[in-house]
């Protein structure tokens, strides 16, 4: 049953600090951009984070790939602890995990060619001893992938190809290592709904073939329930839901959740649409309210909220909520 | 009478390899108070076609067809006439909200700038349009002190919303005006673009990639594929009944939120090359319907049901 506790994460917690304007001496404050937030990924799941910009939940993912360092908490691989992992650890450990990014525009650099791109971490890695093996690998990555792999391909830059096509190029290199655990950043967000839908079933693919764990991370809160298994709500820095899919959707006990909910034009326009929206904005927080974090824009809120900081509590078979209300 | 007329526009851009023909012969009308969308893929020429109504086209030019404002033609004034009509009675709202507004002036003043290029107006009365201005995208006018970058995505969009309006337009063009936004920060400004558009009874363009932003304010919907339209109607028929082939893969491309764990089906292949497009319909290599006349016939928007078009060779109420 190790294969339980496949990714693990414990008190995680990113505090960023800022400077007023103006200030140069004294203590700095913090942004609070993930507050103590813990969450298991099992073998051959996917876990989704959803929640706007601002939630942390990119600051979450770079903390798992080691792109930012935690302030405190702790996080587990496989049961190992990596959290203090030092750069040879790490080298060393994203033969397992890898991150496929939100900017197939900006991700990929515009100057070298696809072979290279694809190639690049095989050759971090010092796998092959002769380029023909290491072009054999690539073109694999790139059938595997759905992209054509004749020399005309290997040859292109970035730049010629589509949105659709440069994400399938930036998902071949995060998988050329055979790496099992892949945290996608939005990696579908900034294509158009047509292709969207190409990419996001040739992950499924992908993971079904490879037996890959996802870390899928998008604001879309339809996407992630077509996809995801369980799926975490962030707002401020917490996790303020954590169900799955198909309980958190159909059945939100947090405000936050029903108002994300809500917020999405449904398919068949309705007149109806939009009662529901409070206005209000995610807060950038240096100084976090008291009590609740979401208590501002909340229509249940009252005294206990403005105090008490709500906890995670199992309300129906792993149906977990932060309300005081539920 | 239609305050706006678009009749048969092309507008190429001019490359080394050819002209590239991306808005291609479209043609519609838009009533006084009526909101049309314009829905479509990457690519398709929705960007275009409304660059072309204001007359921003860079590196192309429309090189044919007509657009009528009321009776004035706004093809044929010159550009310093026509800069009376931009802002005054057609404004862009655009895209690039975030980049839009100047990050050395407060986003005030740009209003400000804005209403006295064009009304003769007293710096202090300018002033006081601006605050009525921003009370009605619902923004405190203590914040037109602002800088930009002092206000968060969905405040910059109110506030460009806010400048198009600058003018008492009628016509307003709104393009990706929420696209860069978050759900519910976009949920709150196309909620407050439909408020405002009903009570000041303005005529609306609103281009978008997504559907279901364009049903809910929409009251017409054009789809578009290749610098072409393939069909157009009103907003419940385009979504209740779909006709042509390519609109009904792109509705069932959409995720919905409230259906089972379905992951929709794609549409395979891509637009095509509009520096060469394909001789007959546009779809046809994407096509599931599509016959053997397709590839050579090039299909024509006719009036399926009253007010209903679409351009469609295979359809059952062609046949």
């Amino acid at each position: 049953m190790e294969n339980e506790q496949y990714f693990e994460v414990d008190h995680l917690t990113k505090f960023f600090p800022v400077k007023k304007r103006g200030q140069f001496f004294g203590k700095p404050i913090y942004v609070h951009a993930v507050d103590d937030v813990q969450f298991t990924v099992r073998k051959g799941k996917t876990y989704g984070v959803v929640g706007e910009s601002g939630c942390g939940k990119t600051t979450l993912a770079r903390m798992i790939m080691h792109l930012e360092k935690p302030t405190s908490g702790r996080m587990l691989f496989k049961g190992q602890d990596i959290t203090l992992f030092n750069g040879k650890q790490m080298k060393a450990l994203r033969r397992q995990m890898q991150m496929v990014f939100q900017d197939p525009f900006g991700s990929l650099n515009p100057v070298r060619t696809i072979r290279n791109i694809v190639a690049e971490p095989v050759r971090v890695h010092h796998i092959f001893q002769n380029r023909q093996d290491e072009k054999i690998k690539v073109q694999e990555m790139l059938e595997t992938v759905g992209l054509s792999s004749s020399d005309e391909m290997l040859e292109k830059r970035p730049g010629q190809l589509s949105g659709g096509e440069r994400q399938r190029v930036g998902i071949a290199s995060a998988l050329i290592l055979g790496a099992e655990f892949i945290v996608a950043d939005e990696p579908v967000s900034m294509l158009d709904a047509s292709i969207r839908a190409d990419i996001i079933a040739l992950m499924m693919k992908l993971k079904e073939e490879k037996n890959l764990t996802y870390f899928f991370i998008t604001h879309e809160f339809g996407m992630a329930r077509a996809i995801c298994d369980r799926i975490a709500v962030m707002y401020a820095g917490k996790m303020v839901e954590v169900a799955d899919a198909a309980s958190i959707v159909d059945h939100p006990l947090h405000p936050y959740t029903q108002l994300l909910i809500d917020a999405i034009p449904p398919l068949i326009p309705d007149p109806n649409w939009g009662k529901n929206i409070s206005e209000g904005e995610v807060p950038y927080f240096t100084v976090p309210p008291p009590g609740c974090r979401y208590h501002p824009r909340c229509s249940r809120a009252d005294e206990l909220c403005k105090s008490e900081i709500p906890e995670l509590v199992d309300y129906r078979d792993g149906h977990f909520a932060a309300c005081h209300h539920v | 009478m239609p305050i706006l007329t678009v009749d048969d526009l092309r507008t190429h851009y001019f490359t080394e390899a050819g002209p590239v023909k991306a808005v291609d012969g479209v043609s519609f009308t838009l009533d006084k108070g009526e909101s049309i969308g314009i829905a479509g893929e990457s690519g398709c020429g929705k960007t275009t076609l409304a660059m072309s109504l204001m007359r921003l086209i860079k590196g192309g030019a429309v090189v044919g067809g007509k657009i009528h404002l009321g009776d004035i033609s706004l093809l044929d004034m010159s550009i310093n006439e026509f800069r009376k009509i931009r802002w005054e009675r057609i404004s862009l709202v655009s895209q690039a909200a975030m980049g839009a507004l100047n990050p050395v002036y407060t986003v005030g003043s740009q209003i400000v700038e804005a209403i006295q290029l064009h009304w003769d107006m007293s710096k202090s009365e300018a002033w006081e349009r601006t605050a009525h201005l921003l009370t009605l995208v619902k923004v405190d006018p203590v914040r037109g002190r602002s800088y930009p970058h002092e206000l968060s995505g969905g405040m910059k969009q109110r506030i460009m919303i806010a400048m198009a309006l600058a003018c008492d337009p009628e016509i307003i063009i709104a393009d990706e005006m929420t696209t860069a936004l978050d759900v519910v920060t976009q949920a709150q400004v196309l909620k407050l673009l439909i408020d405002l558009q009903k009570r000041l009874d303005l005529s609306l363009i609103y281009i978008s990639h997504e559907l279901s932003v364009l049903g809910q304010a929409c009251d017409k919907m054009i789809i578009m594929y290749a610098g072409k339209i393939v069909e157009m109607g009103p907003t419940a028929k385009i979504f209740g009944a779909p006709k042509h082939p390519y609109t009904q893969k792109l509705l069932g491309s959409l995720m919905d939120i409230h259906s089972d764990c379905v992951i929709p089906d794609s549409i395979p292949g891509k637009p095509p090359d509009l520096l060469n497009p394909p001789k007959g319909c546009r779809f046809w290599p994407r096509c599931t319907v599509g016959q053997v006349t397709c590839e050579t016939q090039e299909p024509l928007l006719i009036e399926v049901e009253p007010g209903h078009y679409m351009a469609c060779n295979c359809s059952d109420d062609k046949i």
